[in-house]
């Protein structure tokens, strides 16, 4: 074991993982999924979505009450904290953890969301505006917790009493890189000594009229209507935009000596962490990927693990031309030859992008690979596009000793985000 | 801490906001910006109108709501004040951190009428960022160029504290200047049906009597409006380049409240020991303290009780100049920052506009509405967001 000084930095162990995702309740059934090379994106159910240019979309098949949630709270929570609730109480049972013998103060949670409670506000503000039809609202038709919906630190909140956790709680929202960045951003915080344990993690449930239209009006998301279990293509020819999806990951994250101690299974290390702004335009990227590859090299950094180590990449993988380019030219710019020995896939094929709770799923996803040594494929990669020229993983997962992984995302704003995990045998391996 | 830049309901830019400040001037007026006479609350600190078209370039404005334009030019003002000319740094060497609370309301209710009373071929191809949470470190930046590390936090009104605590955070890290702090608006029907929705906001009619923390009148909070941006850089590198220093971040500390009913101790005091400890700063050395000021009356006794608790008999000054603006949600705690290091370089501590003294039952030592001189070499910002989010910041006077 490598000593550390009073100022050394403390290791990350992820130790809970739970899971909402679309086609996959339960982390179980998730990874299920992603191995299977399934997809759960289908024609929009929650609306009508004819009058929309985009109709495809990867819904949860979620109910609230059965997954231990009260009458009370299907009612009153937004859809996406639900699926946070019911993610934390899974990654904590997964955990093995007893909440009972962790001192509140040094437990918190960080929570990503990109667009907060975009169903709820939808909906509300069609009851207060009558469907539109004024500028002026109607105050007597507003919902007592309008207020919850405004501010989504609600959703913090929501976890944070349910866990008890009297430590560091916020939400962090950069837009599509939210669920890498809150799962960081609890790294940091256990890293520094200022939380013992961090319950983190994402949830998004942006599957409303309203998202959907902004997507149709800058042309990002996919028009395969017609064939909506395969209109999630990253990285193929024939791919034209992404598949609108919704869900929910969320971590159990210990202070390595402390999930060591009480003899948890630790899934994987979170080794190494960098987000950059690519300074270029909110919702555009820059084909050579400069950024992103700054922030890969970033982490790798500061994880101490050379670019020759990673077994796998899992990829932003959107499925918009632009992400699709800007990423593979970000590989190769950070890992230069071994970027075309390195398997890369986008579980975003099979569950859709779910904006920021995407990031933490496909943390579970890298944690998961490493525990199990199989990597996700990229399912309905079937033409190549002379664009994107590397190893995709196509549509069969594939078994493979897998230790040291890269997750990476990228988001409106100009967010990129970098992280590495590790197995945790694998330091002692080398 | 090197660069200031606001955009408040009591003035725009640093001194025109602090001249007001120091006055003990209040903003706080029946809201102009659309029609409120329908809604229980009526009062609001709206930022004095303005020509965006004047101070933000004309490609930016039809893509960005109000607290966007906010954020962008209180960033710009901030850069300015520093002597930061981002081009000029190395690549990766400026990083954005801001609090957000409510996200581009206005912008976003314009495009659910538009989708809802048109169809969605009319909603705006600016709606898929303009309104959320992220856009304003996203903005700031394109706009200068800035492609450190980003983060952006949601913890309501803890949110401006937090945002300059993780700027600490990246600088400690290894990026030398970091733009950080909060902006807010939500003054539209849609926003204010919202905001008002959480219960606290007060209902009275007059100005002067509707927001008056501590005070046996207490009868909720005022919401307001702006923005309030920092530089915050290594120290080390900021005196190398001879940057002027308002003073330093030396402590901070988050701690959330208890589950409801639990019947735990609240979170606030135990926020206000972190930071002093993380700071090394005894309660004796703290000169001020720039309270949150709920305007809640079980609210106000919680932090009445905290400072009690933490300073004791000793009667360290308390003041809250955010009567005279109202809250501001993520940008109220760090337009507080704003305050204190401007009492830190002027010797005089800000006072609360309105509130003459503090009920009997907290006993703090309130600054009412007129200024005191003081010598002041270190404060204390508190903040609390609404759910249950504590931040305690200690600041120092540059040396």
């Amino acid at each position: 074991m490598t000593v550390r000084g009073p100022h050394a930095h403390h290791r990350v162990a992820v130790t809970g993982i739970g899971v909402v995702a679309p086609g996959a309740i339960g982390t179980k059934a998730f990874w299920e999924l992603l191995t299977s090379g399934r997809t759960a994106t289908r024609r929009i159910s929650f609306f009508d979505p004819s009058p929309f240019r985009s109709q495809v979309a990867a819904e949860c098949d979620f109910d609230p009450v059965a997954e231990g949630l009260t009458v009370e709270q299907s009612q009153r929570l937004d859809r996406a904290v639900q699926f946070a609730l019911v993610c934390a109480r899974e990654a904590i049972a997964d955990s093995g953890l007893t909440l009972g013998d962790v001192d509140p103060y040094r437990l918190g949670v960080s929570l990503g969301t990109a667009v907060g409670a975009t169903m709820s506000l939808d909906r509300e503000y069609c009851v207060v505006s009558h469907r539109g039809k004024y500028w002026e609202v109607d105050p007597e038709r507003a919902v007592p917790h309008l207020f919850d919906y405004l501010v989504p630190s609600s959703f913090a909140a929501e976890v944070a009493w349910d866990v008890g956790a009297e430590g560091p709680v916020s939400v962090i929202s950069t837009g599509c890189t939210s669920g890498l960045d809150a799962v960081g951003h609890a790294w940091e915080l256990i890293r520094e000594g200022s939380a013992d344990v961090m319950i983190a993690g994402a949830t998004d449930a942006p599957i409303s009229p309203i998202t959907v239209a902004c997507f149709d009006a800058i042309k990002a998301t996919t028009t395969l209507n017609d064939d909506p279990e395969h209109a999630s293509r990253p990285f193929d020819a024939r791919r034209d935009g992404f598949v609108l999806g919704e869900g929910a990951a969320v971590f159990v994250l210990e202070e390595w000596e402390r999930a060591r101690r009480r003899g948890a299974t630790v899934y994987a290390e979170i080794a190494g962490f960098a987000t950059r702004c690519n300074a270029y335009h909110m919702t555009g990227l820059r084909p050579d990927g400069r950024e992103m590859a700054e922030a890969i090299r970033a982490s790798l950094d500061i994880a101490r693990i050379p670019t020759t180590a990673i077994d796998y990449i899992n990829a932003h993988g959107s499925g918009t031309r632009q992400n699709d380019r800007h990423e593979t030219a970000a590989f190769k710019a950070s890992l230069g030859d071994h970027a075309y020995a390195t398997p890369v896939s986008s579980i975003k094929s099979m569950i859709g992008h779910s904006l920021g709770a995407i990031g933490s799923l496909e943390v579970a996803a890298c944690a998961l690979a490493i525990t199990h040594n199989v990597i996700p494929p990229t399912a309905n990669w079937t033409e190549r596009d002379p664009e994107c020229d590397l190893d995709y993983v196509p549509v069969t997962a594939r078994e493979q000793q897998t230790d040291v992984v890269l997750s990476v995302g990228s988001g409106f704003g100009g967010f990129q985000s970098a992280m590495v995990l590790s197995d945790p045998e694998w330091a002692c391996r080398d | 801490m090197t660069g200031i830049g606001v955009v408040a309901p009591t003035g725009i830019g640093r001194e025109e906001y602090w001249e007001a400040t120091r006055a003990g001037g209040s903003a706080i007026a029946p809201i102009t910006r659309f029609d409120a006479s329908k809604y229980r609350a009526r009062l609001a600190g709206q930022v004095p109108d303005f020509d965006p078209a004047e101070r933000l370039p004309s490609h930016l404005l039809p893509q960005t709501d109000p607290m966007t334009q906010y954020a962008l030019i209180a960033a710009e003002h901030a850069l300015d004040d520093a002597g930061i000319i981002p081009e000029q740094l190395p690549e990766y060497a400026a990083g954005v951190v801001t609090a957000a609370a409510y996200g581009g309301f206005e912008f976003g209710q314009g495009e659910l009428q538009n989708l809802w009373s048109k169809g969605g071929e009319y909603v705006s191809a600016y709606q898929s960022f303009a309104w959320f949470y992220a856009v304003n470190t996203g903005q700031i930046s394109i706009r200068h160029g800035m492609r450190g590390p980003g983060r952006v936090i949601v913890t309501e009104q803890a949110g401006g504290l937090d945002a300059v605590a993780q700027a600490r955070r990246q600088v400690r890290g290894g990026t030398p200047v970091v733009v950080t702090g909060g902006a807010d608006s939500a003054l539209c029907p849609w926003g204010w049906v919202s905001q008002i929705a959480n219960g606290r906001v007060s209902l009275r009619e007059e100005p002067h009597r509707a927001y008056l923390p501590f005070s046996r009148e207490a009868c909720g909070y005022v919401p307001g409006e702006g923005a309030a941006l920092l530089i915050v850089e290594d120290a080390d590198s900021a005196h190398a380049r001879g940057a002027r220093r308002y003073g330093e971040v030396a402590g901070y500390a988050a701690t959330f409240d208890p589950p409801p009913g639990s019947g735990r101790p609240p979170g606030l005091e135990r926020a206000i020991r972190m930071a002093l400890a993380d700071a090394e700063v005894t309660p004796q050395e703290v000169d001020v303290v720039f309270a949150d000021a709920a305007g809640v009356p079980d609210l106000d006794a919680v932090e009445a009780a905290a400072l009690r608790a933490v300073f004791g008999e000793r009667e360290v000054p308390v003041t809250a100049p955010k009567t005279g603006t109202g809250r501001l949600a993520s940008a109220g705690a760090c337009l507080d920052l704003v305050a204190a290091f401007l009492a830190l370089r002027d010797q005089v501590i800000p006072p609360t506009p309105n509130v003459t003294r503090a009920h009997v039952a907290h006993p703090i030592a309130l600054v009412g509405p007129e200024p005191v001189s003081a010598s002041l070499q270190t404060a204390l910002v508190l903040a609390r967001g609404i759910g249950g989010f504590n931040a305690a910041m200690v600041i120092r006077r540059a040396a």
